[in-house]
């Protein structure tokens, strides 16, 4: 109902004339209630109510798409309380309203207290409840430094004590900016959107032609048979107004150009339902386009942890002996992979008197020294030394089993052992391996069918990348990756045509994000990540990326099988009117009425109240999109084309007679 | 041999014809165009007329050479016709009178060939060889020149150059259309076509009358009025005239000049933009609506319902009898194709829907294969719609030939797509609405309506046939179809360079599998459904109040 109050006001011909074909039909509309009151009969009357209701139809379609991104707005609405910031002055601090904070200004915050605006942490760490802009409700922490620093304005901190640092101008949180966002308060048509629409107003103008310029045309038919005349669509005089205006509001794209802002708004709508909020349009439109993905590995493709997969003993040392070893000297490792090894080696012998010897960075192994024995596990290269230094040898089977299993992209762990007495001697080799996310190859797959190609970005050499890139299944891997190496990919993608879409979190990303042509920002990133992307993930999930790529697509496809369908539809249109114009002079043109319809004007009035019902009936649709499945262009061009341009084709006959069915029982319409 | 198996026999050897010429022609063409280096006479007439060859236009300098060119043309020639009288070779006609001098100059300059005089009365042979037979090869070069320019759109990137049109020109005048329709032309000689600088011969008729037979320079004409798709006949009967167009050798030769360019330039699209499959599609596309429509015609005209063309068999009126009536259905068709205008039989005495197909196939925009140049450039702006749509169906910004199609590209396609039927409609509107106008139709009812409809799609598309019954020298119809057919063909023109222009500064757009495939029968289909919707959406009002309500009856 309150869509319905909204359509209305729209009605405005100052804001109507935005959409050349909706403002077309308003002005028709006018034209012939000024007619119908002048020649007041059934007819023309319920030919401009239905002229009218084409106009509601398509601004409530608007209405509706517009409506969805409210209710979100009013939630997030809520969010933004003017609360009171501490804000540090010299050594002491000072109570001001957060609508007063600058850039720069840095506050405190305490455990139960909002953040007054956003900003980077610059001292301590909490977790802090941004429940209220992402609908998490599971919270996170914040600490400063690193690429966890960001905090939101509008969110509540659980516990500890933060200070944070300001970067918002008043008025421009990322809360404010959300909640244009999601009401579309300064939606741009977007640059695809502007060429459809260029396109349905010179559609527009040539049916504009074509409807004015067969007035003379029919007057000289009509003076031709002057008897034959009828008089509810021809007079003497030429086309009756009403009818004329008629055929010209069944022939312009008015299925199309009114769904088309709805179909833009729900686009952006189906994004934030996902909790991404893409800053612009363009950038939504243009993760339709994207050519090529990079996809970070850490995260997105593998499991964030390696895990431990084999136990591989040396000559000479059984199965159950590396698996003790093994357990032995995990059991104090609280890392993942720690907690891995211990899960596959699964003993339940205890350590007794034991002295763990953590890891570090120098020595690159950890272990356990036990009353008769020392354990040390690690990098292949420490833990041999170690054997070597305590009087061992290093056999070449152990060397061999350690490369095999870095080629194929997995990280060896040697485990030794030393009894005090005799030499070190290796027990055997840990296979830690990346674990691929389950589904990351078939998602791949139909990324590639799609035409899409994935970049793994990856910090590990390029051995190991190359094995997990196969793994699973990207198209091509970048191997020590820094920053400058993803800019410079980016870049290079760039040169060749190609539209390039990526993820990032860290300050560091900013410039490949900005660079990128859709840049997804972890909203647990940093504020630097956030300003450089062109769409924030509020659930920091770079696999959405895919889904993202999916949702732009969807919206060009949804406007192309529109404007197909809305042009289709023409085809019979004419069927309906031009023998109900013109029959009574040429009856040899009845020929084409072949639907048989009742009489001239319940063809008339049929064929209007189709094309504005069809409105009705594609509200749902343009609001949800075209269904999407991955595949090539030609298969999704075939089905797409069977559907909506034969759908076009087909739909409007059997329409136009059913209404048709029903209209000719009116009484007054003859 | 029944007329069927004749008609189709004609067809068959014709498209076979045009077939086995598409790689071999269309590699020539390709070559004339693309050579890096310039022959000695071609320097020689940069010289001339002070062109550096190797400097480039953009297309706003591009289209300025052609408007200049044109303009000068139409100046000259308009000055020509004025003071024939003065000339050599005038054969003792005047002046030709402003509004029909007027009216000439603009069609034989945009290629329409539209007749408002009878050639052999009006024209002396100076006039007719130095002044409409040399705009016979430059309109079509011109044409084929604006072609290329936009085809570079799409070849080249990241550039505002266009190539030279001064070079273009030439080199499509010297390599292209002199050396093929040299042959052509003594090829109709030695199949009887007359080639002289008499004045007329006085012979006695057997009524004992006497009776004067025109020669003239025809044999030359007739080869380039047909190979660069112009159609003015050195008649006024043109291609029906036994001077002109003696036998049904000739008929066929006639007809495979007007194909030859329009139907191999598609190779060179293909060639210079780096995919022989993109111009093999858009030559499948011209070739789909052509032989639909020359199927439609044979049809309507071999079958007709009327009582007199029932008994004889077919629709005889207005055929030449050496012809017959499917070589003259093919040739009507065919002409009306392109944009040739050239006649053999009279389209006004055809059957209602027989006489709808041609004003159909000029209504299509003359794209398959149309005209020396505009054909191409017309069907690609047509296929740059339809990608525009099937390409958002693929969940993409639209791409064709590795170039997006984004606001600015919709613009002037759109516009492009708006001209002719503007100019058809309002024409026609403005014609009908004025009694004096009217007062020009030799027939009332639909069939008067058509044949003003027809004058006006014929004008702005620059074919230049007629639906005879229309008296159309008049001033009105002078002027109002001398610039329907300037602004049909120069609006276009320029729309198709801006086009092009917006092209060439693209980078290229990489090809993957989630591009639409712009070579498949698919998009071949849809090219062809959405060139024949558009038209018949745009156009159906009026057709049906002419040759539709006419055909039903």
């Amino acid at each position: 109902m309150n869509h319905l109050l909204y359509a209305l006001r729209k009605l405005n011909p100052f804001v109507l004339w935005r959409s050349p074909v909706t403002f077309v039909v308003e002005v028709g509309s006018a034209f012939t209630t000024v007619l119908a009151v002048l020649r007041p009969s059934v007819f023309a009357w319920a030919v401009t109510i239905w002229l009218w209701l084409t106009v509601v139809f398509a601004n409530l379609a608007e209405a509706v798409a517009e409506g969805r991104g409210k209710a979100q707005a009013d939630s997030l609405r809520r969010a933004r309380r003017d609360t009171t910031a501490r804000r540090l002055v010299g050594d002491g601090e000072e109570e001001v309203p957060a609508s007063a904070l600058r850039p720069g200004d840095t506050v405190v915050v305490e455990a139960g207290q909002i953040i007054p605006g956003d900003g980077d942490v610059v001292e301590g760490i909490a977790s802090v409840d941004e429940s209220a802009v992402t609908g998490e409700s599971a919270p996170v922490i914040r600490e400063s430094g690193g690429d966890r620093s960001a905090v939101t304005g509008g969110t509540r901190v659980l516990s500890d004590r933060i200070v944070v640092r300001i970067t918002q101008k008043p008025g421009e949180s990322f809360l404010d900016r959300m909640i244009a966002l999601v009401e579309g308060a300064n939606r741009q048509k977007t640059p695809n959107e502007i060429a459809l629409t260029i396109l349905l107003a010179s559609l527009t103008l040539v049916f504009l032609l074509a409807v004015a310029t067969v007035q003379p045309l029919a007057i000289y038919s009509a003076a031709g048979r002057p008897s034959t005349v009828d008089g509810v669509t021809l007079t003497a005089d030429g086309v009756t107004g009403i009818v004329l205006v008629s055929l010209l509001v069944c022939l312009i794209p008015t299925t199309i150009g009114a769904l088309l802002s709805a179909i833009g708004i729900a686009g952006m709508d189906r994004l934030v339902r996902r909790n991404v909020l893409a800053m612009s349009g363009r950038a939504v439109e243009a993760a339709g386009d994207v050519d090529t993905l990079l996809l970070d590995k850490t995260g997105t493709i593998t499991l964030g942890n390696r895990q431990a997969s084999d136990l591989l003993p040396a000559a000479g040392t059984t199965a159950a002996e590396l698996a003790e070893a093994a357990h032995l000297s995990s059991l104090a490792d609280d890392t993942p992979e720690g907690r891995s090894i211990v899960t596959l080696a699964s003993r339940d012998t205890a350590a007794v008197d034991a002295t763990y010897v953590p890891f570090s960075a120098q020595t690159r192994m950890s272990g356990v020294d036990l009353p008769r024995r020392s354990i040390r596990k690690g990098a292949a290269s420490a833990v041999l030394k170690w054997v070597h230094d305590n009087g061992g040898s290093t056999s070449e089977a152990v060397r061999s089993t350690v490369d095999t299993i870095a080629t194929h992209g997995g990280t060896p762990l040697v485990v030794a052992e030393h009894v005090p007495g005799g030499p070190a001697r290796t027990l055997g080799v840990i296979h830690l391996k990346d674990v691929v996310k389950p589904g990351m190859r078939e998602r791949f797959d139909a990324l590639r069918r799609m035409g899409i190609r994935t970049v793994m970005i990856t910090g590990d050499n390029p051995l190991t990348a190359r094995a997990i890139a196969a793994e699973a299944g990207v198209d091509d891997f970048l191997a020590e990756a820094t920053p400058e190496d993803k800019l410079a990919l980016i870049r290079k993608e760039q040169e060749g045509g190609r539209l390039v879409a990526m993820t990032g979190d860290g300050t560091n990303d900013a410039p490949a994000l900005a660079q990128a042509d859709v840049g997804v920002a972890m909203n647990s990133g940093t504020s630097a990540a956030k300003e450089a992307g062109n769409m924030v993930d509020l659930d920091s999930d770079p696999t959405k990326l895919i889904e993202i790529v999916a949702i732009g697509k969807q919206l060009l496809i949804t406007r192309g099988a529109l404007t197909t369908f809305s042009v289709a539809n023409d085809i019979a249109k004419y069927f309906a009117i031009i023998p109900a114009i013109f029959a009574a002079v040429y009856p040899g043109l009845d020929a084409l009425n072949v639907m048989r319809l009742a009489s001239p004007a319940s063809a008339v009035l049929s064929a209007v109240a189709f094309n504005a019902l069809v409105i009705v009936a594609l509200i749902p649709l343009a609001l949800r999109g075209v269904r999407y499945s991955p595949g090539d262009a030609a298969s999704l061009l075939r089905r797409n084309l069977l559907v909506f341009g034969l759908g076009g084709l087909v739909a409007p006959f059997v329409g136009i007679k059913l209404i048709d069915l029903v209209v000719q029982f009116v009484p007054g319409i003859v | 041999m029944g007329p069927g198996v004749a008609g189709g026999l004609f067809v068959g050897s014709l498209a076979l014809a045009i077939v086995l010429v598409y790689r071999p022609f269309g590699e020539y063409l390709y070559r004339s165009v693309t050579a890096p280096a310039h022959t000695r006479v071609e320097r020689t007439v940069y010289r001339l007329v002070g062109v550096d060859p190797e400097r480039e236009q953009s297309w706003g300098g591009y289209a300025r050479a052609v408007l200049a060119f044109s303009a000068v043309s139409t100046i000259a020639l308009y000055l020509f016709q004025r003071v024939q009288q003065h000339l050599w070779l005038s054969l003792g006609n005047a002046a030709v009178e402003p509004a029909r001098a007027w009216n000439t100059a603009i069609s034989f300059v945009t290629n329409t060939n539209w007749q408002s005089y009878s050639g052999e009365s009006t024209m002396g042979h100076l006039v007719q060889m130095a002044g409409l037979a040399v705009q016979n090869f430059v309109s079509a070069a011109v044409g084929t020149a604006v072609a290329v320019a936009f085809i570079r759109g799409f070849a080249r990137t990241r550039t505002d150059r266009l190539g030279s049109f001064w070079v273009d020109l030439t080199r499509i005048v010297l390599r292209v259309l002199l050396p093929v329709a040299a042959p052509a032309a003594v090829a109709l000689m030695a199949a009887g076509v007359v080639q002289n600088l008499g004045a007329g011969t006085d012979v006695g008729t057997l009524a004992g009358g006497t009776q004067t037979v025109t020669g003239g320079p025809v044999a030359g004409q007739e080869a380039i009025k047909q190979l660069g798709t112009n159609g003015g006949g050195f008649y006024n009967a043109n291609s029906a005239h036994p001077f002109e167009n003696p036998t049904a050798w000739t008929n066929w030769i006639q007809l495979f000049l007007v194909l030859l360019i329009p139907f191999c330039l598609p190779r060179v699209f293909g060639r210079m933009v780096g995919d022989k499959r993109q111009g093999l599609a858009i030559a499948a596309v011209m070739a789909t609506l052509a032989i639909l429509s020359v199927a439609a015609v044979n049809a309507f005209q071999l079958n007709p319902s009327g009582t007199v063309p029932a008994a004889v068999g077919a629709a005889t009126e207005g055929t030449e009898t050496r012809f017959g009536v499917s070589q003259s259905a093919t040739f009507a068709a065919l002409t009306t194709l392109t944009s040739t205008g050239a006649v053999n039989s009279f389209h006004d005495s055809y059957t209602a829907l027989g006489g709808l197909v041609p004003m159909v196939n000029m209504m299509l925009g003359e794209v398959a294969p149309g005209g020396a140049g505009s054909g191409l450039y017309g069907m690609l702006v047509l296929a740059v719609i339809t990608v525009f749509v099937a390409g958002l169906m693929v969940g993409r910004t639209p791409e064709y030939v590795r170039k997006k199609i984004g606001a600015r590209e919709m613009t002037f396609a759109s516009l492009y797509l708006l001209t002719t039927p503007a100019l058809v409609l309002v024409g026609t509107a403005v014609a009908m609405s004025c009694a004096d106008a009217r007062a020009a139709m030799a027939n009332d009812g639909p069939h008067g309506l058509s044949e003003v409809l027809y004058a006006f799609t014929s004008a702005s598309n620059n074919n230049g046939s007629a639906f005879a019954g229309l008296g159309v020298d008049t001033t009105f119809y002078n002027t109002a179809l001398g610039l329907c057919m300037a602004f049909g063909r120069f609006l276009p023109i320029v729309l198709v360079l801006a086009l092009a222009g917006s092209l060439a500064r693209q980078h290229p757009v990489p090809a993957s599998v989630g591009t639409l495939p712009t070579h498949r029968p698919l998009f071949v289909g849809m090219v062809t459904g959405v060139t024949v919707i558009v038209v018949a959406l745009t156009f159906l009002p009026a057709l049906a109040l002419g040759p539709l309500a006419e055909g039903f009856r």
